[in-house]
């Protein structure tokens, strides 16, 4: 199946939306969470994490393999399915079935998953979508168009041995010959965050607290990398002490990239209800690309990205910000979330007023949890904690994590120019 | 190590043409009397692409904004490390920008709001590059 285009809920005015409330996430399922793959260990590759998180997901839900119709992945994790690290083959050999292509390795797609796990009922396959706010927002929108009933979403991120994105070329073509000669990359994000700072009067250090307590959160989530292989709290000193990439980007406003897969089951709302936990019901998504003026993302571009995607979320719910109990914008990179809660006015924050939110109380338990599974900079570059935890919130199974009201969750990725929003809720609206 | 070096397309080829003889060009709808760069096949605006024209800009600007790069990921730069990352707003259209290392200005001494000025560098392959430079009073 081709890349499916035009289900995007970006064109404005953008409605409430026609599936409201009646579509569910029902469960959840995570593999275990590697820094890296070893090349080595075939109960250890992506595929094999992916069949865990697949067969957990099932589980959590109560129902069986038999019951999934539908599969709905970016089989690498990235805008279009890439891997998100570096590719297996050619230059070193494949391995015997299943893991004889990239399939099974770097990337997984629905069909090599529905193989393995001998899937024979899914009528519905695509494995061609981008990162997991817009996997969700498809299989929502697929669920409630009829496309499929119970459809397992799966999101596997790899990373192999060594520094992935290096860039060797000597000449420079396409887009990079606008931006390689004078070594701009991530410098993007340094640049965007030196303007927010210097026209609100704000500064790196004041990010402390948030990236803290993302850490202190992820410690909390099972899922998380940090959890499991490095359990050491990560301290206020840490983070002012962390090297620049590009400042203003410290290595700590980077997400670690790991190893892992989770899963997902999308569901009507009248299937959830039979399943083993309460339904958490969706009910909204929106996606939204733009485009910079011209050769850089500017504040401006980034500010004026963020509001439209955020108007269209709120018209597609029909909520305002006073109703999200929990929000979980994307920090991979952790210098972009202030642009996200500024533009959703959450809590009321205006624009150049987020770094003062992050001094105030954002635990769980407080009255402004943030990022209550981690975000990226607790758990690892899995991307997962921004729906593994709200869901468990609304279930009222976050155990040490549970905010103390959990009605209404939003979750904002990825990118300000690569944009989605799903909103979850305890009741169907 | 030499910076990298633009492969000019035919998109591209008549800015780095324009480059090599000291020109610095911006495409221009003449339809909707707006510039546009990096080039694009069609006015992002109206669509259309035969209104599209190349035109000579002022080579003025003004720095808006930088980052200091300290662990790139393009080889090339490595040895330079660190460096500075500058943004020109065009002097006659502040929508427009273009890069700078600012050649000549400390790392991490950018004064951001000075105005600068496009000269050329001369890479391999025929190509001059625009950078800038402080314009001093
Ligand atoms: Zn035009």
């Amino acid at each position: 199946m081709a890349r499916e285009t035009g289900w995007e809920r970006s064109r404005d005015p953008v409605g409430i939306w026609e599936h409201r409330g009646k579509v569910a996430l029902a469960s959840r399922g995570h593999a275990p969470t590697d820094r890296r793959w070893d090349g080595v260990s075939m109960d250890k590759t992506l595929g094999a994490y992916t069949i865990i998180a697949a067969n957990a997901a099932i589980e959590d839900a109560g129902i069986k393999p038999s019951d999934i119709d539908g599969i709905i992945t970016s089989p690498g994790g990235q805008p279009g399915g890439a891997p998100i690290g570096d590719t297996w083959g050619p230059v070193r050999p494949y391995f015997a079935p299943p893991y004889n292509t990239e399939d099974g390795l770097t990337q997984v797609t629905g069909e090599w998953l529905a193989r393995q796990m001998g899937l024979k009922n899914v009528r519905y396959f695509n494995s061609h979508g981008d990162t997991i706010w817009n996997l969700i927002g498809l299989a929502a929108q697929c669920v409630g168009d009829g496309r499929c009933n119970v459809a397992l979403v799966t999101y596997p991120t790899g990373n192999l041995e060594g520094r992935y994105h290096r860039n060797p070329d000597t000449r420079v073509r396409g887009p990079a010959q606008w931006s390689s000669p004078w070594g701009w990359g991530l410098s993007g994000q340094g640049f965007t965050f030196e303007q927010y700072c210097r026209k609100y009067g704000s500064n790196h250090d004041r990010m402390a607290p948030f990236v803290v307590q993302e850490h202190k959160n992820g410690l909390l989530w099972p899922g998380s990398y940090y959890a499991q292989h490095e359990p050491q709290p990560f301290t206020t000193e840490d983070y002012l002490n962390g090297r620049w990439i590009a400042q203003n980007l410290s290595i700590f406003d980077c997400d670690r990239p790991v190893n892992t897969a989770a899963a997902y089951i999308v569901t009507t709302a009248e299937r959830a209800r039979d399943m083993r936990h309460k339904p958490v019901y969706i009910l909204d998504h929106t996606e939204s690309t733009f485009q910079p003026r011209s050769l850089v993302q500017d504040l401006d571009d980034t500010e004026a990205f963020c509001k439209v995607q955020a108007e269209r979320s709120y018209a597609g719910s029909g909520l305002r910000p006073k109703d999200i109990d929990i929000f979980l914008p994307y920090d991979g990179f952790a210098v972009f979330t202030q642009y996200f809660i500024e533009a959703f006015r959450w809590r009321g924050v205006n624009k150049g007023e987020a770094h003062d939110l992050y001094a105030m109380d954002i635990t769980p338990q407080g009255p402004n949890p943030l990022n209550t599974g981690g975000g990226n900079m607790g758990t690892g570059r899995m991307r997962t904690a921004f729906f593994s935890d709200p869901i468990e919130q609304i279930q009222g199974r976050a155990g040490a994590r549970q905010a103390k009201k959990a009605e209404i969750a939003v979750t904002h990725g990825v990118l300000p120019g690569n944009a989605a929003t799903i909103v979850m809720s305890s009741t169907p609206g | 190590m030499p910076r990298p070096v633009p492969a000019p397309d035919p998109l591209s080829k008549p800015f780095w043409d324009a480059c090599a003889q000291g020109k610095l060009m911006v495409q221009k709808c003449t339809m909707c009397d707006r510039k546009q760069f990096p080039p694009e096949a069609t006015c992002r605006n109206c669509g259309w692409a035969f209104n599209l024209t190349w035109i000579p800009t002022s080579g003025r600007g003004t720095i808006v904004g930088y980052s200091v790069t300290y662990d790139t990921r393009i080889n090339a730069w490595v040895p330079d490390q660190p460096f500075n990352n500058a943004v020109i707003a065009l002097e006659e259209d502040p929508a427009i920008k273009f890069h700078s290392n600012l050649p000549g200005v400390k790392v991490n001494e950018v004064p951001v709001g000075a105005k600068v000025e496009v000269y050329f560098l001369d890479l391999e392959d025929g190509i001059k590059l625009p950078e800038w430079k402080l314009v001093h009073h």
